[in-house]
């Protein structure tokens, strides 16, 4: 259940170099103290645990479903019978690599480092994050989470902008921004907000990287020119981070959407969604997304039963995509004109004791 | 001057665990490695000054629990982003059950 709070309406500054960026310093919200649920350490010791298995299997799948709709729809194509599965080879390609580049950005899918960073690169090139960036600026959302000023990833700023928050489902924003900057890196510079998070000894590699994929995407447009087919540009490429963004962002919306800024407590600015399996495989668990805040270490598999050890600790989840948007949708709108407004959690009564201490 | 203090008993760290130790305004790691050797490194890790000790031992690497940065406690090296900067280590020995650190 959620209540609504209205705050004074504020013109807020999102640029990691602007004066929200030094009012959050001011306060202390920059790498602070967050709240964290008890949970026994031998408890959290198993669920921690690393395991190669679980995303060797799901990789597979996933891999294989790659394969047969990117082989259906090339050996269908150009004919109408294509359209299902290009629409199917899109959400693997431009959605569900955005959980892949999550979970093994954060090195917890596989218990074997390079599984992480092969299956990272890959995702991170579909889905155009470049690694070396995304990798930092997600460390910052972890540290920052929804913290105006410092978090890098908040995706729905105030106040609330529809057509742009509309066109991230076709992903026009995020791949302009990247194709902008793949250009800026490759000549070999930063822009100032990534100077703030990126430390120098990395930077070389966001070079090289940049130059390597404007290399593989200028030779996926020549393919298509000698093979005088748009299917190259179909299968590799911006169009299909762009076509099949929707379910990303569908899902990626209500990680924070319409919850509180500058709060010091994930169960207050993150949402945990009740999702189906198939959902729930393409974004590998995500939907516990509190649960996955407060302890990053918890590889994907283990979200369900770590959500089951801690739930009473937490705001009850939304128990469906459907729940999420009709309390994300209503707040969104409002906050158009109020920038102040967001939804606010209610915490267990033992949770909130605790929270007010 | 360097001198080596006691700790805790050996059995107090699990196999492949961590515990966390303060004196005099410092914090340390404590590791036990899966093949039963001591190790000790600075407490916190040096990407976000979180406690190492609430993190992960998986073989000789130890994760911060904060942005699953990795090191290798045996060496205090890290292995890559979001940590860049080593970790410091201290000489550790076993006697007569106890687990002695030495600082200084």
């Amino acid at each position: 259940m959620t209540a609504v709070f209205e705050a004074a309406p504020a013109k807020r500054d999102y640029s990691l170099v602007g004066r929200d960026a030094e009012h959050a310093l001011q306060l202390g919200l920059a790498s602070a103290e967050w709240y964290k649920c008890d949970i026994p350490r031998a408890r959290l010791k198993q669920l921690v645990k690393r395991k190669d298995g679980p995303a060797i299997r799901d990789t597979l799948i996933w891999g294989l479903s790659f394969l047969v709709t990117g082989g259906l729809a090339a050996w269908l194509y150009p004919g109408w019978w294509s359209i299902p599965f290009v629409v199917a080879y899109g959400v693997l390609y431009g959605s569900s690599t955005d959980s892949r580049w999550h979970e093994c950005g954060h090195g917890t899918a596989f218990r074997t480092q390079w599984m992480n960073d092969a299956v990272y690169h890959v995702a991170c090139f579909m889905i155009m994050r470049e690694p070396t960036v995304w990798r930092w600026s997600h460390s910052r959302h972890h540290t920052d989470t929804v913290i105006v000023g410092r978090d890098p990833e908040i995706a729905i700023m105030r106040p609330a902008d529809m057509v742009k928050i509309a066109s991230l489902f076709l992903a026009i924003p995020q791949t302009w921004a990247t194709i902008k900057k793949l250009f800026l890196h490759a000549s070999g510079k930063l822009d100032p907000e990534e100077v703030t998070f990126i430390p120098e000894m990395e930077r070389h590699k966001i070079f090289g990287i940049a130059r390597i994929w404007l290399a593989i995407h200028a030779a996926v447009m020549l393919a298509a020119l000698y093979l005088g087919s748009w299917l190259p540009v179909l299968l590799i490429g911006p169009l299909p981070t762009m076509y099949g963004a929707w379910l990303h962002v569908l899902t990626g919306l209500t990680q924070h959407g319409g919850l509180a800024e500058d709060v010091l407590d994930h169960r207050l600015n993150s949402r945990t969604v009740h999702l189906n399996p198939l959902l729930r495989f393409l974004y590998w668990n995500m939907n516990y997304h509190v649960e996955h805040h407060m302890f990053p270490m918890v590889p994907y598999h283990a979200l369900p039963a770590l959500h089951a050890e801690i739930k009473d600790d937490l705001p009850p989840p939304c128990r469906s995509l459907r729940a999420a948007y009709r309390e994300i949708l209503p707040a969104v709108w409002r906050q158009r004109s109020e920038p102040g407004y967001h939804l606010v959690r209610t915490l267990p009564k033992r949770a909130a004791k605790v929270a007010a201490e | 001057m360097t001198q080596w203090i006691d700790v805790c008993a050996a059995g107090d760290i699990d196999e492949e665990d961590v515990l966390r130790f303060d004196r005099d305004g410092k914090t340390f790691a404590l590791y036990r490695s899966p093949d039963n050797k001591y190790y000790a490194t600075d407490g916190l890790c040096t990407h976000e000054q979180v406690h190492l000790a609430d993190g992960l031992v998986m073989d000789h690497i130890i994760e911060c629990p904060k942005h699953n940065g990795r090191f290798d406690y045996r060496t205090g090296a890290a292995k890559g982003a979001p940590v860049c900067v080593d970790l410091k280590t201290y000489p550790v020995k076993v006697e007569a059950g106890r687990v002695l650190l030495q600082v200084g």
